[in-house]
């Protein structure tokens, strides 16, 4: 078994490392104090083709491999984490489920633009009583002629409101249809839907988490993605993806994390050696060190089997448990290896300690995903477990 | 065994219930949003006299030992983390290392009117190439007639901003290190040479002021040498000490008012078709956190106890600063989780009790640092000595 990267995913990784550095890094502390969305960072990623990772060719896409994909989250996640959510949203929730579901006519429409970053996917699925229960959400759409007419809310919407400088958002909103749960692409300015409120965050402060009201909101069938009914499968391989986009980011962070304090514990001397020699922060460097490269070899496995057109029941919520749990621990313990400098706003670690405790809520609650575990490893003996 | 509280800290615990309950709860938010330290409240709190709660009578405090002390922090850490910080600073270390070391003519100066909160106190002993290494001090001190010169500074001072009196630590002999070269000053901030510098822009417990000092020809009469010359190091251990028992004690609070916002919102919110208090995950972590809090609680007031009379305590209040930190820690990581989005919403006190917590396992000597000193001190008992 080969486990290297392609030749071309080396360079791809360089090249996006080198984005990472150059781009990000200089910007991220006062991003993340201004809490602004990164416009200039977003625009240079499209003409980089970022924003169209994935998207083939043909509607002005990268054509990257989800491998690849993966490599360059992980990149941006190094120096801001707030972009990896972005971009995890746009293209791995919305983007990829138009390229997976959508009819040809939806396709053409509305994935070069997406590509170009003209507009950008925002997710739509959580409800005030339905976060970590999507089974049964309140937002209705009710088929009228040719149309349908949406009425709900919706919160916690990443990339929800771009700004009035920014590039205009496509809806990829859930509701209860006649046959099920629907998905529809419902884009921002339809009369109808609203955005409202900004959710202060602990971190990711530069992903605009918004609250969207929709009130007669009138959408064309073809905007419908998929059949009625087909909603929970399109989240489904969604939020399947999210995961392991979610499990990359958790990597950027946790080796960022851990790069940055060792290189202090390298140079930080107190007891007239580097700290670097106290077993205590040799401890916390390994179990670090250990868990990052675990969950290397999980996110990158499970990046490959999405490109082999595998489901992922089982891998997707291993990965997401897993990737939160390493980026808690290692921001915690590097935080815990920089004392005093590890909790100053003007220091990497405070922000990567915030952005980082996302990722045990943000794709689903870790929870929530252990229960998918079981269920699977106790469907081995013919055990159907009951949520 | 008798493991009630007196009725006298059973009334204080219920004064100052109502303090935290109707004076400090409502702003702990805004203190925070607004980066400022709540210095209305401190003054108020100085008014009831609870800035002395730890100091004899006879010299302005209300005499109600370290279990009264302990009340104080554990009811102000349930509600504002940064509230607690800044009496945690002015009473257990500032104010404390005069009470401990001071001449009467010191502590009838600068005890008395600190304990009666009419001026406030800081500790200042860390530097850029001494954090947990204490010893590796820097700022000089040097003998001029009737008066000492002290030069250097000092970094992350808590209350440094708005103290009026301040215990330095300064180098009064280099070639001695800890033991003899390190001697105690009281300072009085409005004192020329005195200067602070910046403040620290920090993660959590924003609603104190954490700042560098400059002291560029400081003079400090020698009447204000704290304890003995070249006894320095003496005194800010037995300093530190103390506030690690009261620092676990607002630690005890903060994870108490994590657990109890836990179950409360347990039994409100729905999903799946029940309330999550009828989730076994929920239930798991409520239980773990409830039974660290129990065992952090005895702790605590043994800790207390032990101190109120008499009793050696170093190793034990060590671990009342470590076990306390890291039981607020977990506890209000917990509380987060089961929040969902609201625990990382800056609209609801979680995300706030979460980055507060943070400096606890830091500050006041990090937890290795207590570690070192609770491990040294069961090999001691061995004949074993261990550095860090």
């Amino acid at each position: 078994m080969d486990f290297s990267l392609s030749e071309e995913q080396r360079m791809f990784r360089s090249m996006f490392e080198d984005f990472s550095t150059n781009e990000i890094a200089p910007l991220a502390e006062e991003l993340d104090h201004e809490e602004t969305v990164p416009l200039g960072i977003l625009e240079k990623a499209a003409r980089q083709g970022f924003l169209g990772a994935t998207l083939p060719e043909a509607y002005f896409g990268a054509d990257l491999d989800f491998l690849s994909y993966a490599l360059l989250i992980e990149a941006l996640a190094k120096e801001c984490m707030s972009l990896s959510v972005t971009l995890g949203t746009h293209v791995g929730l919305v983007a990829m489920s138009v390229l997976r579901h959508g009819t040809d006519a939806q396709m053409e429409e509305i994935l070069p633009p997406l590509a170009a970053g003209e507009a950008v996917g925002a997710y739509a699925m959580t409800e005030p009583d339905a976060g970590s229960d999507t089974t049964r959400l309140e937002t209705r759409a009710v088929r009228d002629g040719d149309e349908y007419v949406i009425d709900g809310v919706k919160t916690w919407v990443a990339n929800g409101d771009m700004g009035a400088e920014g590039p205009s958002a496509v809806f990829l909103v859930f509701a209860q249809a006649a046959d099920g749960i629907t998905a529809f692409l419902v884009p921002g300015g339809t009369p109808g839907l609203t955005v409202g409120y900004r959710e202060p965050t602990l971190g990711l402060r530069n992903v605009p988490f918004h609250t969207i009201y929709l009130e007669g909101c009138r959408v064309p069938a073809g905007k419908r993605l998929g059949a009625e009914g087909e909603g929970p499968e399109i989240a489904a391989r969604a939020e399947e993806r999210m995961a392991v986009t979610l499990g990359a980011g958790a990597l950027g962070v946790a080796s960022s994390s851990l790069d940055v304090a060792t290189q202090f514990a390298s140079e930080r001397v107190q007891f007239g050696v580097p700290i670097a020699q106290k077993q205590a922060i040799q401890a916390y460097v390994a179990r670090s060190a250990a868990e990052i490269e675990a969950l290397r070899h999980l996110v990158y496995h499970a990046a490959w089997q999405l490109d082999q057109g595998a489901r992922l029941d089982f891998h997707a919520p291993v990965v997401k448990t897993f990737a939160a749990r390493v980026a808690r621990d290692v921001t915690d313990y590097m935080v815990q290896v920089m004392g005093g400098y590890g909790y100053m706003e003007d220091y990497p670690l405070a922000r990567k300690y915030r952005d980082a405790r996302a990722l045990s809520l943000i794709g689903g609650p870790t929870e929530v995903h252990e229960v998918r575990i079981a269920e699977q490893v106790f469907a081995e003996c013919d055990v159907e477990i009951v949520p | 065994m008798d493991f009630s509280f007196s009725p006298e800290h059973v009334a204080l615990r219920r004064m100052i219930r109502d303090f935290a309950t109707n004076e400090v709860a409502p702003i702990a938010a805004e203190i925070d949003r607004e980066h400022r330290v709540p210095m209305d409240v401190l003054r108020e709190l100085g008014e009831t006299g609870l800035l002395g709660v730890c100091f004899p009578q006879e010299y302005g405090g209300m005499g109600a030992g370290e279990t009264g002390y302990c009340i104080l922090m554990e009811e102000l850490g349930r509600v504002c983390t940064s509230t607690a910080t800044n009496v945690g600073a002015h009473i257990g270390i500032g104010a404390m290392a005069i009470h401990l070391d001071g001449t009467e003519e010191q502590r009838r100066k600068y005890l008395v009117p600190l304990a009666r909160g009419e001026k406030f106190a800081a500790f200042g002993l860390t530097e850029s190439n001494a954090g947990s290494d204490a010893a590796n001090i820097n700022t000089r001190a040097v003998r001029d007639g009737d008066e000492w010169v002290i030069n250097g500074g000092k970094i992350y001072i808590t209350n440094g901003g708005y103290a009026d009196v301040i215990t330095i630590m300064a180098v009064t002999d280099p070639t001695l290190g800890a033991r003899g070269g390190i001697t105690a000053f009281i300072v009085e901030t409005d004192w020329p040479g005195y200067e602070v510098a910046r403040e620290e822009d920090k993660m959590g417990i924003r609603g104190t002021s954490t700042v560098e000092l400059v002291f560029d020809n400081l003079r400090v009469p020698h009447g204000n040498v704290l304890g003995k010359v070249g006894e320095g190091f003496v005194t800010f251990m037995k300093s530190l000490d103390m506030g690690r028992l009261t620092l676990g004690a607002a630690c005890l609070g903060g994870a108490q008012a994590a657990l109890d916002w836990s179950i409360e919102w347990a039994t409100k919110r729905e999903q799946f078709g029940s309330q999550l208090a009828q989730k076994q995950s929920v239930q798991w972590m409520i239980a773990d956190v409830a039974t660290e809090i129990e065992a952090l609680r005895s702790l605590v007031y043994r800790v207390a106890w032990m101190v109120d009379t008499d009793q050696p305590f170093s190793r034990v209040a060590a671990m009342c600063k470590l076990y306390g930190s890291e039981v607020a820690s977990r506890a209000i990581d917990a509380a987060l989780q089961i929040h969902g989005g609201l625990g990382y919403s800056r609209d609801y006190p979680i995300e706030r009790a979460f980055r507060d917590a943070r400096i606890a396992e830091i500050f006041e000597g990090t937890n290795e640092i207590q570690r070192i000193v609770i491990a040294s001190r069961l090999f001691r008992e061995h004949g074993v000595r261990v550095s860090p």
